[in-house]
């Protein structure tokens, strides 16, 4: 039961890239179409999921003056081997992806989550928690990357959904999708719908407004 | 020089870190509520970028690249696999060192931005102009200018966006834009904005 929440809290209730603002720099860069994106976050998930279960393995025989360094190499490492398969078997797709996937090494998902989690657990309830976070990861760049191609190219995974003017449809393409403002307005968007959904979210402004008849003096 | 100077241009502006490469924006989004600390982030990553880029550029091309060896009779010797771990090892090494001069010499500065420098070893913007460097083979002069550039692109970046944040905390946001939704939308912005340099080089 308590892996069950472990997996579904960060999914939506405590998503990783929406609420704890981790992970944010490759959310956006490989969103233009499906295809990336999906790739992008299973790759995500596989390296997220390693690594805490190697670390939480270790966690008692690691110092924690060098905890960090370890923790960065074992991830680049991992990183490593996922960029070589990807090249090996599916180089177009790393070609696409350019420096992306190498990123993940230093995406803040990765490193958060084994230093807050994986370093005090036990390595089921590591991975489980790796496995949550990467799905919710996953969840807000397939919602990114499918709005982007469908409004951007009108297909989704390359199948023709809404026929575009150029190929005898109605439907003109979005060139502004496809370039970057409009993934941060999408993000912003989906992070302003979520926070609405759950009001618990919201974070409390630096400044309130007073409403003038309670002004003092 | 006006090679150098359009690749200087292009790589603080048209293709800027945070706004158009989407790298960077952990620390963009975080530490941009205030100017003050804005210049101290932007400075620090100018120094560090300005620092790590050609000195990977360096160590790429005489210890990793493939026939790097070739001198020593192993022609055959690819290490470039390696680059993602060599690159990741001296940022932080770099970093470190960086932190010690500061600290030694110019504590004044070194209290300005010295908080930032350790942040700024796992950075993905820092990462990212070394990868970049090693995809498009640039020489020594190009990725030290690539460095300096994309430094100062985030420099601006994130100077311009903490002003404006600044400028809306007074403002009476709806609950669910509050803080992060509002900095993306503003991010936004800035990026279409930026966007417009997309056509443009020196003369």
């Amino acid at each position: 039961m308590k892996l069950w929440t472990t997996l579904t809290e960060p999914i939506l209730r405590q998503n990783p890239v929406t609420l704890q603002i981790l992970g944010i720099c490759s959310a956006l860069a490989v969103t233009t179409t499906l295809a990336a994106a999906i790739t992008m976050s299973l790759c995500l998930t596989a390296v997220l999921v390693a690594a805490s279960g190697i670390i939480s393995t270790i966690r008692k025989h690691l110092p924690s003056s060098i905890r960090l360094i370890v923790q960065i190499i074992i991830v680049a490492s991992l990183v490593i081997v996922v960029d070589q398969i990807l090249q090996a078997f599916f180089f177009e797709m790393s070609q696409r992806l350019s420096v992306y996937v190498s990123l993940i090494a230093t995406n803040c998902v990765v490193l958060g989550r084994t230093e807050s989690f994986a370093l005090h657990n036990k390595p089921l309830s590591s991975m489980t928690d790796a496995l949550g976070n990467g799905l919710g990861y996953s969840l807000i760049l397939i919602i990114i990357g499918s709005v982007r191609e469908l409004f951007g190219h009108g297909t989704l995974l390359g199948y023709s959904v809404l026929p575009t003017v150029e190929q005898g449809g109605w439907f003109e393409p979005l060139p502004l999708m496809l370039l970057a403002p409009s993934a941060f307005f999408l993000l912003g968007g989906l992070v302003w719908l979520i926070r609405s959904l759950m009001p618990k979210q919201v974070e409390t402004p630096e400044h309130k407004l007073v409403p003038a008849e309670e002004v003092p003096g | 020089m006006s090679d150098l100077g359009s690749l200087f241009i292009r790589s603080a502006f048209v293709e800027n870190l945070p706004l158009t490469q989407f790298l960077g924006l952990c620390t963009f989004l975080a530490l941009s509520r205030r100017p003050g600390t804005a210049i101290g982030l932007g400075l620090a990553v100018i120094a560090v970028m300005g620092v790590t880029v050609p000195l990977n550029h360096l160590i790429f091309q005489y210890v990793l690249a493939p026939g790097a060896w070739a001198w020593a009779g192993l022609p055959e010797i690819d290490l470039s696999y390696l680059r993602l771990l060599t690159f990741i090892g001296v940022i932080a090494a770099a970093v470190q060192l960086v932190e010690m001069i500061l600290d030694r010499s110019f504590p004044a500065l070194f209290a300005t931005f010295g908080v930032f420098l350790s942040l700024l070893a796992v950075h993905c913007a820092i990462l990212g102009g070394s990868l970049f460097m090693a995809e498009r083979n640039y020489n020594l002069v190009e990725s030290t200018v690539l460095g300096l550039g994309g430094g100062t692109g985030f420099a601006i970046a994130v100077v311009m966006l903490s002003a404006i944040r600044r400028r809306l905390a007074y403002a009476d946001l709806p609950d669910g834009l509050q803080g992060l939704g509002i900095a993306f939308i503003l991010t936004g912005m800035l990026s279409l904005g930026f966007s417009s340099f997309a056509q443009m080089t020196l003369p």
